[in-house]
């Protein structure tokens, strides 16, 4: 084949590739054609790289080094097969942070390795405008890289929240650092590798401080930011080669991500620069100062069972804990029994509920719920007062009436699932500990809600053994 | 700046591109339920790994000799790799629970 034939071939893979990036995502946004938007992006980007390996050529040279690439593509296929085939489902959040955290790092790596290529001798060889992309490619994918494995650690409860003094300005002064190095190896035509390793580890060193004081609760909207920025990342890449695959399905995350990362934000009511810089305080505030010597009322899981049993309607509200306790295939068995009995039984999915927005409806599909028993926030909420009995389960927060009528809570304004207004609360929990974000909940102290103590899945098998012997 | 203008205006078209790409991200994912956010954002997370392509032609016109590229070169595809086939067999993963659940329907 000529030089010429091959180039076309490879510039129009790159088109179709980028078309199936496109409408990948497209499909990713509609439940039914989900599943086939991801493979058929999956298809796009197994073509792009493979006419990549056959065909590219720069200045003439084919692609060498074979043994090595091949090598690496082996290794981190086998890799990320067994970690995606592996991790459990209530992991899904921390898995996509992990896998973030290496395409920023890859992004990193490549600027790393290019800076060498555009110098001899002391002197930088390429224009400037090329210096400024790759820099910018090298600080927001070290930047990714190091936040999303900090917010990894964070949902797999490895690093805890860490806040300091003056925190804020500290992480702007890093930046700050950051970009007058930038400009200064720019002005003075600087080539020394030392100014580009100290770039390198002041991101890292900013990646890390930026995402180590957000809460644990605000994870999803980080990592969705971090998404975008590794996008970002990639298409500097793409510029930097002028190859448009790398900028189109960069640029696209990029943009999608940010969008996503705002709709993520709205869900729970709260702003972005809110997220980033106002990290939910752990000080217990007005509200909590009024409840304190509240007695909560606690119930047998007997009772619990009769009360159910002879409802006509029963919603169940899942939280987080309801993941972790690997609660869903019990609560799937109960309320089975429950619908023999002619009670009517639905599930109330808050956007947020679980650590990212939709990971509740994962959890649960994977215990074989129905779709239909699934109803939203806006749907349910008008049908509580009609509702005999509500079960939360593991959730906290989305629950929490302050979020209505106390301005002084830090999740005012978040909208909720209206428990409040429905015949009877039954809140299955731990302990009194509050929630993940910190906060007390007056839902708990309410004369029509009852706690039923212990493990969820322990609490529902119990729950089960007495629906049973009724 | 002189250079940085002058390499702005021979780039003319590939900026052009990438505002246009800018407001096609955000038109192609703006009316999704909330129900698929996860999904999604495991899905564009695996189309960032795009980069990997990146890393195969650096890796690609490295000099042999030079170990320290080489070795660079090496674990940025194995990561950009592992993003790309992790990204994507993860929402595959979680979107296969999602059409069980209609077939039961």
């Amino acid at each position: 084949m000529s030089e010429m034939i091959q180039s076309n071939i490879l510039e129009i893979s790159y088109l179709i590739a980028a078309v199936t990036f496109i409408l990948g995502l497209k499909m990713l946004s509609q439940p039914k054609t989900a599943r086939k938007g991801n493979f058929i992006a999956a298809i796009g980007m197994t073509l792009a790289i493979l006419t990549t390996i056959l065909f590219h050529k720069q200045n003439g040279e084919g692609i060498s080094n074979l043994g090595w690439i091949g090598g690496g593509i082996v290794v981190g296929s086998i890799i990320g097969y067994v970690m995606a085939r592996k991790v459990k489902m209530t992991a899904m959040p921390q898995m996509v942070s992990f896998f973030n955290g290496m395409g920023g790092a890859c992004a990193a790596l490549i600027s790393l390795n290019e800076f060498a290529h555009y110098t001899s001798g002391g002197e930088v060889t390429m224009m400037n405008g090329e210096v400024l992309v790759m820099l910018l490619g090298l600080l927001i994918g070290s930047v990714s890289f190091a936040g999303s494995i900090i917010a990894y650690g964070k949902l797999e409860g490895k690093i805890k929240d860490f806040v300091f003094p003056m925190q804020h300005i500290v992480n702007l002064s890093i930046l700050a650092i950051i970009i007058a190095i930038g400009a200064y190896m720019m002005i003075n035509n600087l080539a020394d590798p030392v100014w580009i390793y100290l770039i390198f580890g002041l991101a890292l060193i900013y990646g890390i401080l930026f995402v180590l004081p957000i809460g644990g609760a605000d994870m999803p909207v980080v990592i969705s930011l971090l998404n975008s920025f590794t996008g970002m990342a990639a298409a500097f890449g793409g510029f930097l080669y002028g190859n448009y695959v790398m900028l189109t399905g960069g640029i696209l995350v990029g943009s999608a991500g940010t969008i996503l990362t705002v709709l993520m934000c709205k869900a729970m009511n709260r702003s972005l620069t809110n997220v980033l810089i106002g990290a939910f305080s752990s000080k217990g505030g007005p509200a909590a100062a009024g409840q304190g010597d509240l007695s909560v009322r606690e119930v047998t899981p007997t009772d619990v069972a009769i009360l159910c049993a002879y409802a006509n309607k029963v919603v169940i509200v899942p939280g987080y804990g309801l993941a972790v306790a690997q609660a869903q295939h019990a609560v799937h068995e109960f309320e089975k029994i429950l619908e023999g009995k002619g009670v009517d039984v639905k599930y109330a999915i808050h956007p947020v509920a679980g650590r990212m927005p939709g990971h509740m409806n994962v959890l649960l599909a994977e215990a074989d719920v129905p779709y239909d028993k699934l109803v939203e926030m806006d749907d349910i909420n008008p049908q509580m007062p009609n509702t005999d009995v509500v079960l939360v389960i593991g959730a906290n927060d989305v629950v929490n009436p302050a979020a209505e009528n106390d301005p002084a809570s830090p999740i005012y304004g978040m909208p909720i699932i209206q428990a409040y207004k429905a015949k009877n609360c039954i809140i299955l929990k731990r302990s009194m500990r509050p929630g993940y974000a910190g906060i007390e909940n007056p839902l708990f102290f309410m004369p029509k809600t009852s706690m039923l103590f212990g493990d969820a899945r322990d609490s529902i098998q119990k729950l089960i053994e007495e629906l049973k012997a009724l | 700046m002189e250079a940085i203008l002058s390499f702005l205006g021979e780039n003319m078209d590939m900026l052009y591109f990438l505002i246009l790409s800018i407001f096609l991200g955000i038109e192609v994912i703006s009316h999704v339920p909330a129900v698929l956010h996860t999904p999604l954002m495991s899905g564009a997370n695996a189309i960032h790994g795009v980069v990997v392509i990146g890393a195969i032609i650096v890796m690609g016109h490295a000099d042999p000799g030079n170990y320290l590229a080489l070795g660079i070169g090496f674990i940025a595809v194995i990561l950009g790799t592992l993003n790309v086939v992790g990204g994507f067999v993860v929402t595959d993963r979680m979107l296969g629970m999602f059409r069980k659940k209609k077939d039961n329907k």
